[in-house]
C-alpha cells in the first residue's frame, strides 16, 4: 500500500512546477506563432517596399551625381563646371547664402534664362549653390550616404516629406534638363526622374545598404 | 520701347528686348566706358551695376534692366572721384586700360560690402576680371588704397 501509494504519489509542488513549465512552453509556442503570423506579412511588405524604394533611388542617384546636378553640390566652396566637373573657371565662391560674394555673385553672369550659344552661362532665376550652413554636398557621396543625407531633415535644407516631393518639381532642379547648348543631359528624362524620386520617397525613402 | 534708368537719367530705347545691355549702352546711348571683351561673361570688361550688383552686361538682356537702376563707369561718381578712381590714378594702375572700367565697377561692389578687405578678399572678389596686361598687383594695391581713402572720408 505504502509502496503503491509512494509509486503513484505526485507531490503538489511538482504539479505546480510542471503546470508552470507547461504554461510557459505553451505560451512561448503561441507567442512565437503569433509573432510569425504578424511578422511575415509585415516583413514581406517592408522588404517589397524597401526593394522598390532602393531601386528607384539608384535611378535618382545616377541623376544627382550627373554634372548637371552635382556641379552645384560640390564638396568645396567653388562650384564645378562642365561635363567633366572641373572647378568653375574664375573660382567663384559659395558665400554665406550660396549666391556668391561681392562682385562674384552667381546671378551676375547666370541670367534668368540660358544665354544663347556655346560656352555661355546657363541660367535660371534661382541660380545658386546651397548655403554655407547646409552645403548638401553630392560630390563624392556613395548611394547610401546621399540617400541618408537627403532623408535627414537636418541635412536636406529642412525638407519634410512633402517638401522633398515638391523639390523634384522645383524650377532649379528642372533646369538640369534645360542645360543650354553643348551640355550633356542627365541620364534619365525629367519625367522618369520625378517618378523615381516619388517612388523612392513614397516607398519609405530607404537608403541602399553599405557595401 | 524700353525705358531704362542709367546713371540716374531716364532713357527710352527702341531695341529688341533680347539685345545685350552692353550694346544698348555703347551703340544706342554712347556710354562707351563699358567695354566689350569676350561676349560670354568670362572676362569682366563689361561689368556695370544693376541694382548695385556687378552684372556682366554682355550677357544681360536689356529687358532685365528695364525699370531697374543701372550704373556704368560714367555714373559711378558724379565728378569721377570715387575712391577707386582716385586710387587708380595714384597707383597708376592701367597699362592698356581696356579692362579698367570693369575692374573698378567690380571693386566698387567689394568696397561697398567690405570696408577693409584683405588680399584674399580682393583676390576672391576680383577673380572674374581679367587684365591682359597683368596689372593684378597694382589693381590689388589700388583697392587697398581706395579702401583706406574711403575709411578716411566716411
Amino acid at each position: 500500500m505504502s509502496k503503491s501509494t509512494s509509486r503513484h504519489f505526485i507531490p503538489k509542488k511538482t504539479i505546480t512546477v510542471l503546470a508552470i513549465i507547461l504554461s510557459f512552453v505553451s505560451f512561448m509556442s503561441f507567442a512565437s506563432k503569433d509573432a510569425t503570423m504578424k511578422k511575415t506579412p509585415n516583413q514581406k511588405s517592408i522588404s517589397k517596399d524597401s526593394l522598390e524604394s532602393v531601386q528607384a533611388f539608384m535611378k535618382v542617384y545616377d541623376v544627382l551625381m550627373h554634372p548637371r546636378c552635382m556641379n552645384c553640390h560640390p564638396k568645396g566652396d567653388v562650384p564645378l563646371q562642365g561635363d567633366d566637373s572641373h572647378l568653375h573657371t574664375m573660382l567663384p565662391r559659395r558665400g554665406k547664402n550660396g549666391d556668391g560674394i561681392y562682385a562674384m555673385k552667381c546671378k551676375n553672369c547666370h541670367q534668368p534664362e540660358n544665354a544663347p550659344g556655346l560656352h555661355t552661362p546657363p541660367g535660371n532665376p534661382k541660380w545658386a549653390l546651397p548655403p554655407a550652413d547646409m552645403k548638401m554636398v553630392f560630390e563624392g557621396k556613395s548611394p547610401r550616404e546621399l540617400a541618408l543625407q537627403i532623408m535627414n531633415f537636418n541635412k536636406n535644407g529642412h525638407k519634410n516629406k512633402e517638401k522633398l516631393l515638391e523639390h523634384a518639381r522645383d524650377t532649379l532642379v528642372k533646369a538640369g534638363w534645360n542645360m543650354g547648348e553643348g551640355r550633356v543631359a542627365p541620364p534619365l528624362p525629367y519625367d522618369e526622374f520625378v517618378k523615381a524620386w516619388d517612388t523612392w520617397i513614397e516607398k519609405g525613402g530607404y537608403a541602399p545598404k553599405a557595401k | 520701347m524700353i525705358t531704362l534708368n542709367i546713371n540716374t537719367k531716364t532713357y527710352n530705347v527702341d531695341v529688341d528686348p533680347n539685345t545685350p545691355l552692353l550694346w544698348v549702352l555703347r551703340d544706342e546711348l554712347d556710354l562707351v566706358g563699358t567695354k566689350y571683351g569676350c561676349g560670354v561673361a568670362q572676362c569682366g570688361a563689361c561689368v556695370v551695376h544693376l541694382n548695385g550688383e556687378a552684372v556682366r552686361s554682355c550677357v544681360t538682356k536689356v529687358s532685365r534692366a528695364e525699370g531697374q537702376k543701372v550704373v556704368t563707369i560714367e555714373g559711378l561718381a558724379e565728378k569721377h572721384d570715387h575712391p577707386l578712381q582716385v586710387a587708380w590714378q595714384e597707383v597708376d594702375v592701367p597699362q592698356c586700360g581696356y579692362c579698367q572700367s570693369g575692374q573698378i565697377m567690380a571693386a566698387a561692389v567689394l568696397l561697398r560690402e567690405n570696408k577693409n578687405p584683405t588680399d584674399a578678399d580682393i583676390d576672391a572678389a576680383m577673380s572674374g576680371n581679367i587684365c591682359r596686361c597683368g596689372t593684378y598687383l597694382r589693381i590689388r594695391s589700388a583697392i587697398h588704397a581706395a579702401a583706406e581713402l574711403q575709411r578716411k572720408t566716411t
